[in-house]
């Protein structure tokens, strides 16, 4: 659908680069942003994707190139500057504050006609933020506190605030979308889609995603970036997924991407046994996993399977129910108790639950397992480097080295590193993961899908609460749906046996 | 929209709810069961004429709690507004007679002590509690200097004198002038921009970056702000006294911070506000009285202070744990 047009382009950059310190996040990158049309931007982790929409957002400026907004050339000093050229970003963490309104974000540093010489407008304030809420579609109020909303509900809330910096300035606006989907679930997929599609009426929009079958839904051109450049345009009318993914790793994408060659059979003994568990948001729960098995949980948000992961590890209360390891009744009181019992958990907040970003990479790694490179209480430097740049090497993770700062990796690289965290954990015997490859390239997620079956073939125990319906299905031996806080379907999943998509989603409703 | 009790309440108190309120019922109760003179008239405005002073001081203290940062240069500040106020005010070391007007000159003089600590910490990115330690010696040394060692001035102005002597409808006149100053930091907390933006920086002060917002000036903001709100205070203190004082704050520092955290503004920023720091004050202050009439000694009042404390802040950082951070 790529329409040309006489209309000078909302955006164009030429040559821009970045380092910084010896790494090149960007290098010669030239690329227009048109009026009313949906730019998609993908590239692996690292690729420089964050990297080049803080340069259009004004939050970073670039080493060297030009930036041209609607015809003339610009440069940004400053991230209220490119808010006032109608330039607004959404973040790939989400940048709301919990503890304000849900009308002071939105309309944060941007309240305009809503304060008046120091003075706060309340009506006016409510009235503005309604407006952009109705845009989205959104049923939240302005005057709700924002920690009280669900995750997904913020994430629209972040959409109406990037809509609500257009109103400053006479022209239409460019929103740029960082992996705005990565942290939500298909229906609310839909409802930011049907967004996107309206607002592109008046708005230029870029959007960056790892999932490639969005990207070729949505966008009206994709760019494709590696290591730092772009390396193709694309017609999403012309391309297909495989195609999109040589292009960013420069390889084809094997055919085993779930590898299930390396799956092997559970042994038939119980590892994990939940008797009729009931916690917050679930209940009357009950599961047997055997060892080795990996058993994977569908279900929409709010369907409880997130509080029974987080039950399961001692971080929620159970209000009754057993659990049994090995036949031996557990009493999870405690995380300390689940991982006492070798029970490995990665939340999918890892950037609050799971990171500390002020640390290098090494220490992010080996903290929660110390014993694994210590001798006698005494933490070996050396064997936590190697432990890490092992992982490193393993994960693809793209950094300087063991040494470098969390914050200094791109949003994919952290997770990874959270990720070999719990993969460390010495004799674990059952390992929960909510949502695991969320915001992972495609790449990495192979990557890890070969690690878990690795680790199911040791004898761990695996729950895997799936970031998609195909992750669910092929990477399983076994598929459990839930919804509404009960279990309602189980399916068994072998090559050649797998549960289809459309029974998995009428159990998931 | 969710209409759930609790979520209605959240609303209501803007997500800033008052649980120190449930508590000071609690107190008033458990005391006015054990001293029914508690509950008479003289002492109730006995009790609110000891939270005058600190209720002022807090005001201004929340802003700067609310943004992240400390203030602890209170006493240092006060002693100089006590010694300004006595030499501004008719009094028996100089021919000056200022009146009512050396309340205005005294926050002047305090704001500028406040905008001190506050560039100190905004550009020269001091941490705020060693910036104000700092401000405070330098503020008791100024007090000091003011007079030196000789005896110190004895306030003659009647009109001043009565701000803290006198009543109106019952209340002494300070309560009232409390009152207004609560007031008025309730407002600025609800309805400007430097209110608001309070929480926001405290809330994240990346996020506040993010959105454009020119963090340091409203940090120096606060700082000012609270630099007035002591100095006010220690005036305040010097008409009580009649004489000014290089220590007249003696142990307020203390209390004020105390009295903030319990009524649930936490250290780290982003929560509470000023009407929870007021309510603090009225807790400890119900206490202390409250302890004086059922008779305990002063040696165990200053226990229990402790003990409340201990309690007030556990239970709001209970509240705010993450349940997963205890695994990292
Ligand atoms: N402040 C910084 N200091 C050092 N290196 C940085 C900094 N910011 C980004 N980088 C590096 O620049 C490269 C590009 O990062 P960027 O965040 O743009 O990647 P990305 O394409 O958004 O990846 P992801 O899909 O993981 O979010 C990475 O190698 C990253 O480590
Ligand atoms: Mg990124």
């Amino acid at each position: 659908m790529a329409q040309t047009s006489t209309e000078a382009p909302a955006l164009r950059l030429t040559d821009v680069s970045k380092s910084f310190g010896v790494v090149n996040a960007l290098t010669k990158v030239s690329l227009e942003i048109r009026p009313r049309e949906v730019v998609g931007l993908i590239g692996e982790n690292g690729a420089g994707k964050s990297s080049l929409l803080k340069i259009l957002s004004g939050n970073q400026t670039a080493d060297s190139g030009t930036m041209e907004l609607r015809g003339r050339p610009v440069t940004f000093s400053s991230i209220s500057q490119a808010m006032s050229n109608g330039v607004a970003m959404v973040y790939q963490e989400q940048s709301l504050l919990p503890n304000v309104s849900v009308a002071e974000n939105i309309l944060l540093g941007n309240e305009r006609g809503a304060v008046r010489d120091g003075f706060y407008r309340w009506k006016q304030m409510h009235r503005t933020a309604q407006r952009h809420l109705d845009e989205v579609k959104s049923g939240v109020s302005p005057s709700d506190i924002t920690d009280t909303l669900p995750f997904a509900q913020r994430q629209m809330v972040e959409v109406a605030k990037a809509l609500a910096t257009g109103d400053g300035s006479p022209y239409d606006p460019v929103i740029l979308l960082d992996e705005p989907t990565s942290v939500l679930e298909s229906g609310d997929i839909e409802t930011l889609f049907s967004v996107i599609r309206r607002v592109k009426e008046h708005a230029s929009i870029v959007f960056v995603s790892h999932r490639l079958e969005e990207v070729l839904e949505i966008c009206d051109r994709v760019y494709v970036m590696r290591d730092g450049e772009v390396v193709a345009e694309v017609d999403p009318a012309e391309a297909d997924v495989d195609q999109l993914f040589r292009l960013m790793v420069g390889r084809d994408l094997t055919s085993g991407y779930f590898r299930e060659d390396l799956s092997t059979e559970p042994t038939p003994d119980v590892r994990l046994a939940i008797e009729s568990l009931t916690g917050p948001g679930f209940s009357d729960v009950s599961l047997g996993i055997n060892r080795g098995e990996i058993v994977s949980i569908l279900g929409v948000q709010d369907s409880g399977r997130e509080n029974l992961g987080r039950v399961l590890f001692g971080a929620l209360p159970a209000a009754h129910g057993s659990v049994r390891i090995d036949g031996e009744r557990v009493g999870l009181r405690s995380t300390r108790d689940a991982v006492a019992r070798g029970i490995g958990y990665l939340p999918s907040e890892r950037k609050i639950d799971g990171a500390i970003m002020g640390m290098s990479v090494a220490d992010n790694m080996t903290l929660a397992h110390p014993d694994v490179v210590s001798t006698l209480g005494v933490m070996r430097s050396r064997r936590v480097r190697e432990v890490a740049d092992e992982w490193i090497r393993r994960l693809a993770i793209k950094t300087s080295g063991p040494a470098a700062e969390m914050v200094n990796l791109s949003g994919g690289n952290q997770q990874k590193v959270v990720l070999a965290k719990w993969m460390l954990a010495p004799d674990l015997r059952v390992l929960i993961l909510d949502t695991p490859t969320r915001g992972l390239d495609v790449g990495a997620k192979s990557e890890v899908y070969a690690i878990l079956h690795g680790l199911a073939a040791k004898g761990v125990s695996i729950i895997l609460l799936a970031d998609s319906l195909e992750e669910g299905i092929y990477v399983s031996h076994r598929v459990i749906t839930m919804a509404d806080g009960k279990v309602t379907g189980e399916f068994t999943s072998r090559p050649g046996n797998r549960p289809s998509r459309t029974s998995l989603i009428e159990r998931m409703l | 929209m969710d209409n759930s009790l609790l979520a209605r309440f959240r609303r209501a108190t803007h997500g800033q709810p008052v649980p120190a309120l449930i508590a000071l019922a609690l107190i008033v109760v458990v005391i006015a069961a054990q001293a029914p003179v508690f509950m008479t008239a003289g002492n109730i405005a006995n009790v609110i004429d000891q939270a005058a002073i600190p209720a002022i001081i807090v005001v201004g203290l929340s802003f700067v709690i609310l943004m992240g940062s400390i203030d602890l240069s209170v006493e240092g500040v006060m002693a100089v507004g006590s010694m300004s106020a006595a030499l501004l005010v008719a009094n028996d070391r100089n021919s000056l007679d200022f009146g009512l007007w050396a309340l205005p000159v005294v926050m002047i003089i305090g704001g500028v002590l406040g905008l001190v600590s506050g560039l100190a910490v905004t550009r020269l990115r001091i941490p705020s509690f060693l910036a104000t330690i700092a401000i405070a010696s330098v503020a008791s040394g100024i007090a000091l200097i003011l007079f030196g060692t000789s005896a110190k001035p004895q306030i003659v102005d009647p009109v001043f004198i009565d701000l803290t002597q006198g009543t109106f409808l019952g209340f002494t006149k300070v309560s009232w002038l409390a009152l207004v100053i609560v007031l008025l930091g309730l407002v600025i907390q609800r309805y400007t921009r430097f209110g608001r933006y309070a929480y926001v920086i405290g809330g994240s002060e990346e996020i506040a970056k993010l959105s454009g917002i020119d963090v340091r000036r409203y940090r120096l903001l606060a700082f000012v702000i609270a630099g007035m709100c002591s100095s006010l205070a220690g005036a305040l203190t010097a008409s009580r006294t009649s004489i000014g004082s290089t220590t007249p704050g003696d142990g307020l520092l203390f209390l004020t911070i105390a009295s903030v955290v319990i009524g649930g503004t936490i250290l780290t920023g982003g929560r509470g506000g000023v009407l929870h720091s007021v309510i603090g004050v009225l807790i400890m202050g119900v206490i202390v009285t409250g302890m004086v009439l059922i008779g305990v000694s002063g040696f165990y009042q200053q226990i229990i202070q402790g003990v409340v404390l201990l309690v007030a802040v556990t239970a709001v950082a209970w509240k705010l744990r993450r349940p997963m951070r205890v695994v990292m």
